[in-house]
């Protein structure tokens, strides 16, 4: 904070470490006692505190699995929705029509309504059309919510540039697809990033859409974790694991702030 | 180019049209530009001119007509397989690269070799007046200095014809003066035609070899500057380009003894007492001072003429003070010679 500043008057402040503590207190608790010595019960303050938690989660290989399908599936989702949410804000960028803000908001519609709504959806569609259940229509079901993280992002930039650089680069002797190379896809790059690494973040730690596009073999890894609640004997490897889901997403969420930061891109 | 070489035609427009809906943007318009020379197109917002320099650029294609470029028909040729090369409003820079990465992009997309290429873009920023700033960004440039960039970007392919589309339209007026200069030494230098658009009448007439005056979709005139200025041939022109005092009908039958309208620049007249007499190759018309308007250099009076009609005066300020001892009421007689009557063709 800049000292010629007015500074906050106290309740205030009372009231945004409270609103910050409230927010976060949860996560804290994680981490505390994923160091718990305590089995079953967590009793405040923790009787004692040990690392072996992690060790019995590295060795459940079912573990393992459902990490490796989650990065799976949050991968693929997040390229599907790059190559779509890129393409789809390309395309938009170049018409005016009667209606074209309502595509803004159809992209927006399947992160927008409640999770259930989409998964139901999507569960119904994928049976229609008699597709089976398997990784790949847990990818569908991602791609269709990360889209709008992507579009959002590459709109925002191209709002922002100008554009008649691509008329430059043509009039300098550019094709269209020299152009895309080395004027579209730069300029947009980073906002491109920062939209494709919350796609990330969203798909990884996803489980509703996820419960309804999963088959019966397919295990990510915030369904492992649900599914482990109700073992009570293992209930400090959950939280583990759980910290590895916050290692994973929140690296991607701050380098996506900061890629976007003193722009006005949103998420 | 030298005077004596023959000049050919750079671009032609032939009957050319342009419609954009409902909207007949240029319209039927034909026109030639001849190689070497720093032509306008001169005229206001919407009149066509801008779609006029994009249907050469080949951002835009004619409705109906044609254009060539040294006699080569445009119709269906890509910007990017144009000899034409533009300096956009907005500059248009990339902003990604370095100042010498944008100079270069053109030699870069055609392969030119690296050492010709980095040759090329140092023998460019020379051109410019910018030989140090090769290695920063567009963002650490002020406006002039992007400017000039932009015209090292667009002249660097050495195109046939440089399309420039109001350039300096974003910088202050003092930098504008001096870009205008500077602008026209380029032109020189480099003996490229440069085809310049600008809704600036005094821009136009500082640094055109020929200007075309365009209204709603058409050109009212196309002539030198002197011509433009001193011979406008509608009442369009007259009023466009400078200010002209212009009369039509009743009025001009009073004051001249025609009919056919007229104009005169308000410089050519002159403020006389009510009693002065008027020299046998002159004209004069009594009124009353409505308006005196002070602007350092000359005094700009408003005449209300008796009978009917207005008359802009203006007088240059040789003496200490206003030229002419005349305030907001004073009866004077307007004096003019016959000679510097310009009779412009209806609308």
């Amino acid at each position: 904070m800049r000292s010629d500043q007015p500074r906050a008057s106290w309740p205030l402040k009372l009231a945004a470490f409270a609103v910050i503590a409230f927010l976060n207190f949860p996560v804290l608790v994680i981490f505390l006692y994923a160091f718990t010595t305590e089995e079953a019960a967590f009793t405040f303050p923790p009787p004692g505190l040990t690392t072996t938690w992690f060790g019995v989660l590295f060795q459940r290989e079912d573990f393992w699995r459902a990490l490796a399908t989650s990065l799976q599936v949050a991968a693929i989702a997040t390229l599907v929705a790059m190559a779509l949410g890129t393409l789809l804000a390309l395309a938009l960028s170049r018409t005016k029509f009667f209606g074209k803000e309502m595509i803004s908001l159809l992209v927006l519609l399947p992160i927008a309504l409640p999770g259930i709504v989409t998964g139901i959806a999507l569960r119904s569609s994928i049976n229609q059309y008699g597709i089976p259940f398997s990784m790949w229509t847990i990818i569908i079901g991602h791609a269709t919510f990360c889209v709008v993280t992507v579009y959002n992002n590459a709109v925002a930039r191209l709002r922002r540039s100008s554009p008649s650089m691509n008329e430059a680069s043509m009039d300098l002797g550019a094709t269209a697809l020299q152009t895309f190379r080395y004027i579209i896809l730069p300029t947009m790059a980073t906002a491109l990033l920062a939209g494709g690494l919350l796609a990330f973040a969203l798909s990884f730690d996803e489980i509703i859409v996820t419960n309804f596009t999963a088959g019966p073999q397919q295990q990510t890894l915030p369904i492992w974790i649900y599914n482990q609640l109700p073992r009570p004997r293992d209930r400090p490897v959950t939280n583990v694991a759980a910290i590895f889901t916050i290692l994973i997403t929140l690296p991607a969420l701050l380098v996506a702030y900061r890629l976007t930061r003193g722009g006005d891109e949103q998420a | 180019m030298d005077a004596e070489t023959p000049r050919s035609i750079a671009i032609r427009f032939s009957g050319v049209t342009k419609q954009f809906g409902t909207v007949r943007a240029v319209d039927d318009l034909s026109l030639e530009i001849v190689d070497g020379e720093f032509f306008s197109m001169l005229g206001p917002s919407g009149s066509g001119k801008t779609t006029c320099l994009r249907m050469i650029a080949g951002f835009e294609q004619p409705t109906a007509g044609s254009i060539t470029l040294h006699d080569k028909e445009m119709a269906g040729v890509p910007p990017y397989e144009r000899d034409v090369n533009t300096v956009f409003q907005d500059y248009a820079l990339f902003p990604h690269m370095t100042v010498e990465d944008n100079i270069g992009y053109g030699l870069m997309i055609r392969k030119a070799p690296k050492a010709e290429r980095h040759k090329r873009v140092q023998e460019m920023l020379e051109l410019v007046r910018l030989p140090d700033v090769g290695k920063r960004k567009p963002s650490q440039l002020s406006g002039g200095q992007r400017q000039r960039i932009a015209l090292a970007r667009a002249l660097i392919n050495h195109p046939a014809v440089l399309l420039l589309d109001e350039p300096l339209g974003a910088l202050d007026l003092k930098l504008r003066q001096q870009m205008q200069v500077e602008l026209k030494t380029i032109q020189r230098e480099v003996g490229i035609t440069f085809i310049f658009v600008t809704h600036d009448q005094e821009e136009a007439l500082t640094m055109s070899d020929r200007i075309a005056v365009f209204n709603a979709g058409r050109i009212e005139q196309v002539g030198t500057p002197n011509e433009i200025y001193e011979n406008p041939a509608t009442p369009f022109v007259a009023t466009f380009v400078g200010t002209s005092n212009v009369y039509a009908g009743e009025v001009a039958l009073r004051l001249s003894g025609s009919e056919q309208p007229f104009a005169i620049r308000p410089e050519k007249l002159r403020l006389a007492l009510p009693d002065d007499p008027t020299p046998p190759d002159s004209r004069s018309a009594p009124g009353i001072v409505h308006d005196v308007v002070y602007l350092g250099m000359n005094t700009r009076f408003l005449i209300d003429l008796d009978g009917g009609g207005e008359a802009i005066v203006i007088a240059q300020n040789i003496e200490h003070g206003a030229a002419v001892s005349a305030v907001r009421g004073s009866r004077v007689r307007v004096i003019w010679k016959q000679d510097s009557e310009r009779r412009v063709q209806h609308d």
